[in-house]
């Protein structure tokens, strides 16, 4: 039996890289996949607690993540190729129109 | 009649002008001139016809009347109601204001004719009879200060008619701001009377007051009241030291200087004194200063008179001389005496005045009286009106004025003779100004052939398309004003006779004073009427007076050029005098420009500039700088943004944390 520790030590270390990631990626794809990177590290968390106490709630969750993460990636990628095809870039630091 | 029948009429006899002056102020401007002086004329002629009616059904027995219009104000145990009240004092201002304040209307209709604003002066003098009414009629001190308030309006306006005249623009702030500080007096006097009687009617005040003594031993809460009071009535009836709007007021139309200054509205303050007389009579200290103060504006503004050489500058002073006598009468607490004087006043100074306009009137504009002279022959009726008005104001017997100043000084002489002598040396002074204001306005040669078309210094006062080539006599529309008065300053004085109208003010002014000592009052203490020195006396001031007469005559009909030696001999006096003893300027000095100097300085350049406008000012320029480095945040660029997003996480979990660890 892996301990709870584990999965959340590894949960942190995931959220963390998405965070990091997020942070310091140019290209809005890599951005993109570090967003579903944390959400994906707060899902083991959940799935993790459900597993140790037992609860079902923990992955009603989970699915719940997973739906709104499916409809976010398709509005989301939506938005890239949009981006893209106006900018012709994928690179969020040149895409900053949006500022007085 | 019943008093409930009559009551009701009360609230007719202001509404009636103050709808006159609605009619013309609003519709004026599209309406002919008829129809203008017949609305004016109406509705004042109106008042005047109830006020008669009034007076004619009005019994003592069934005296005071009342009317409750409408609630107005209730707080508490505390009311005020749109109340009206009549009783002997009342009527006879009442048929004072609407019968002079008539006969003023008519001859305006004569004298501003051709006058561009036709419509808007007559609509003020209606608006004016209102509140002068409202005042009189007023049952309560808040109401009386409405009307009070309102004749300050009234003449700022009519005083500020021509406003396109810079002097008479300035006339008409002086006249308000001079009457607001007076009004400020009036006002801590109405508050005092409110915190300790809790009411401002007239019969729960005078109530109330009269179960108190008298303060005979020091000064108390009625002396503040009255003081307070009489400040008001300084401000309003142009007493010393508030005297000084009186005298430029002139500025306005000659009607309005005949409707405001003589007749009605510096009247206010003696009529509001002898209203209050429950109250003066129990505070013997502001009775005092009362007297005095009247005593020394009586001889002050008299002195003035001699030196004027403006027709209605001469007037004016006389007017508040005049005025001094009233208050000299309330002061000594002969308060029928002063509302005699008053009304005998009103007659032969609104003729006075009347006449001033005519004679304004028929040369063309001039008020300069060197430049008169002569004008018996062209204005006989002018000049046979004026000689009653001056025989009036001097006191020769039997005018009008004679008898009622007579009465003040034979009063004053009960309380002290230091106020018989100065009021004696007034009334010769007095007789001395006012013939000789006859003699160089009506005596010897016209001295203005040169006015053709080089008219004086108020060149808004006639107006009139005819040119000037001599003096000539006005309309009748002005003359039959002028003989009415006249009629009225030489049998005026005789309601007097037998102390009649002290008695029928008796009732009213009739001192009440519970446990005073004996001797207090001038009417405990005076000796009988009728008495050989009351002759004596009378004899004293009839030839003090005849004196006067004398004296002018002798100066400006027999030895003309004399005056002109005197005065260069007197030198600095005389120029003191022509200069109204530099009272003026002094108060420039004193108030005005300190006050104009603080404001600018500490008020405007401080306070509103250095303080007011610069919190508004410095916290929009802080905002707009703030704002100013803030806005780089907002740099378009999205991973700044996230990393924002990021340290506001961190720090909101890490906040969670501290408290959870906590």
């Amino acid at each position: 039996m892996v301990p709870l520790s584990y999965y959340l030590v590894l949960s942190g270390i995931l959220f963390a890289c998405g965070v990091l990631g997020f942070l310091i990626k140019r290209n809005i794809i890599t951005i993109f996949m570090s967003i579903e990177l944390m959400l994906n590290g707060v899902n083991l968390s959940f799935v993790a607690f459900a597993a140790h106490w037992h609860a079902v709630s923990g992955q009603v969750f989970v699915f719940f993540v997973m739906v709104v993460a499916a409809a976010e990636a398709a509005v989301g990628l939506a938005i890239i190729i949009a981006v893209y095809r106006t900018r012709e870039t994928l690179n969020v630091d040149q895409v900053n129109l949006l500022k007085l | 009649m019943t008093p409930q029948t009559l009551s009701p009429l009360l609230c007719t006899i202001p509404i009636f002008p103050l709808a006159g002056a609605a009619i013309n102020g609003f519709f004026g401007r599209r309406s002919s001139k008829k129809a203008i002086s017949a609305v004016a004329l109406a509705f004042c002629g109106l008042a005047f016809l109830v006020a008669v009616f009034i007076a004619a059904n009005f019994s003592s027995a069934s005296a005071p009347y009342s009317f409750s219009l409408a609630h107005w104000l209730r707080s508490g145990s505390f009311s005020v109601d749109f109340e009206f009240y009549l009783d002997q004092l009342s009527l006879v201002m009442l048929l004072v204001v609407t019968g002079v304040g008539f006969l003023i209307h008519v001859y305006s209709v004569g004298y501003m004719w051709d006058d561009d604003g036709y419509y808007r002066f007559m609509s003020y003098m209606n608006l004016f009879m209102f509140f002068m009414l409202t005042l009189v009629l007023a049952k309560n001190y808040l109401v009386m200060f409405i009307g009070w308030e309102g004749v300050g309006l009234a003449s700022y306006l009519l005083i500020g008619y021509w406003f396109t005249k810079d002097s008479a623009a300035a006339a008409g702030k002086k006249a308000f701001i001079v009457n607001r500080i007076g009004d400020f007096g009036f006002l801590i006097a109405l508050f005092l009377i409110i915190k300790h009687f809790g009411s401002l009617d007239f019969t729960h005040v005078f109530a109330a007051v009269q179960s108190q003594p008298a303060e005979t031993a020091g000064a108390g809460l009625l002396t503040a009241i009255g003081l307070l009071l009489m400040v008001g009535a300084a401000g309003k009836s142009a007493q010393i030291p508030l005297y000084v709007w009186l005298p430029d007021a002139m500025e306005g139309p000659t009607p309005v200087s005949a409707l405001i200054h003589a007749a009605t509205m510096v009247t206010a303050g003696v009529y509001m004194v002898a209203r209050s007389s429950t109250i003066f009579e129990r505070a013997p200290m502001a009775m005092t200063v009362v007297a005095i103060i009247g005593t020394l504006t009586a001889l002050f503004a008299a002195t003035i008179g001699i030196a004027q050489t403006d027709i209605k500058k001469v007037l004016a002073y006389s007017t508040v001389s005049q005025l001094g006598y009233m208050f000299m009468a309330c002061g000594v607490g002969a308060f029928s005496a002063g509302i005699f004087h008053l009304m005998t006043h009103a007659f032969f100074k609104g003729l006075l005045f009347l006449v001033a306009g005519s004679v304004i009137h028929g040369i063309g504009g001039e008020q300069d009286m060197r430049k008169m002279g002569g004008l018996r022959v062209y204005m006989p009726w002018t000049f046979a009106t004026m000689g009653i008005a001056t025989l009036a104001i001097a006191g020769i017997p039997p005018f009008a004025g004679f008898w009622s100043k007579d009465e003040i000084l034979w009063k004053a002489f009960g309380a002290s003779w230091v106020y018989w002598l100065l009021g004696v040396i007034t009334a010769f002074i007095t007789s001395f100004y006012m013939f000789r204001l006859m003699y160089m306005t009506f005596g010897g040669e016209y001295r203005g052939a040169a006015v053709q078309e080089a008219h004086g210094h108020d060149a808004h006062d006639h107006g009139h398309g005819h040119g000037h080539g001599e003096p000539h006599e006005s309309p009748w529309v002005m003359l039959g004003p002028l003989v009415i008065l006249a009629l009225l300053s030489v049998f005026g004085g005789f309601v007097g006779v037998g102390n009649r109208f002290e008695h029928f003010l008796a009732p009213v002014l009739q001192p009440r004073v519970l446990g005073a000592p004996p001797g207090f009052l001038v009417h405990e203490a005076s000796p009988e009427a009728g008495s050989t020195l009351e002759y004596l006396l009378m004899a004293v001031s009839v030839s003090v007076a005849g004196l006067g007469w004398f004296l002018a005559y002798l100066l400006y009909s027999r030895r003309p050029q004399l005056p002109a030696r005197i005065a260069a001999s007197l030198g600095g006096l005389y120029r003191a005098v022509a200069n109204k003893y530099y009272i003026d300027e002094l108060y420039a000095v004193l108030f005005v420009k300190p006050l104009i100097d603080g404001s600018t300085t500490i008020l405007w350049h401080g306070v509103d500039q250095g303080v007011i406008d610069a919190t508004v000012n410095n916290s929009a320029t802080a905002a707009r700088h703030v704002s100013d480095n803030v806005r780089h945040m907002q740099s378009g660029n999205l991973r700044s943004y996230a990393g924002w997003v990021a340290a506001g996480a961190a720090v909101v979990i890490g906040y969670m944390v501290w408290m959870g660890v906590r």
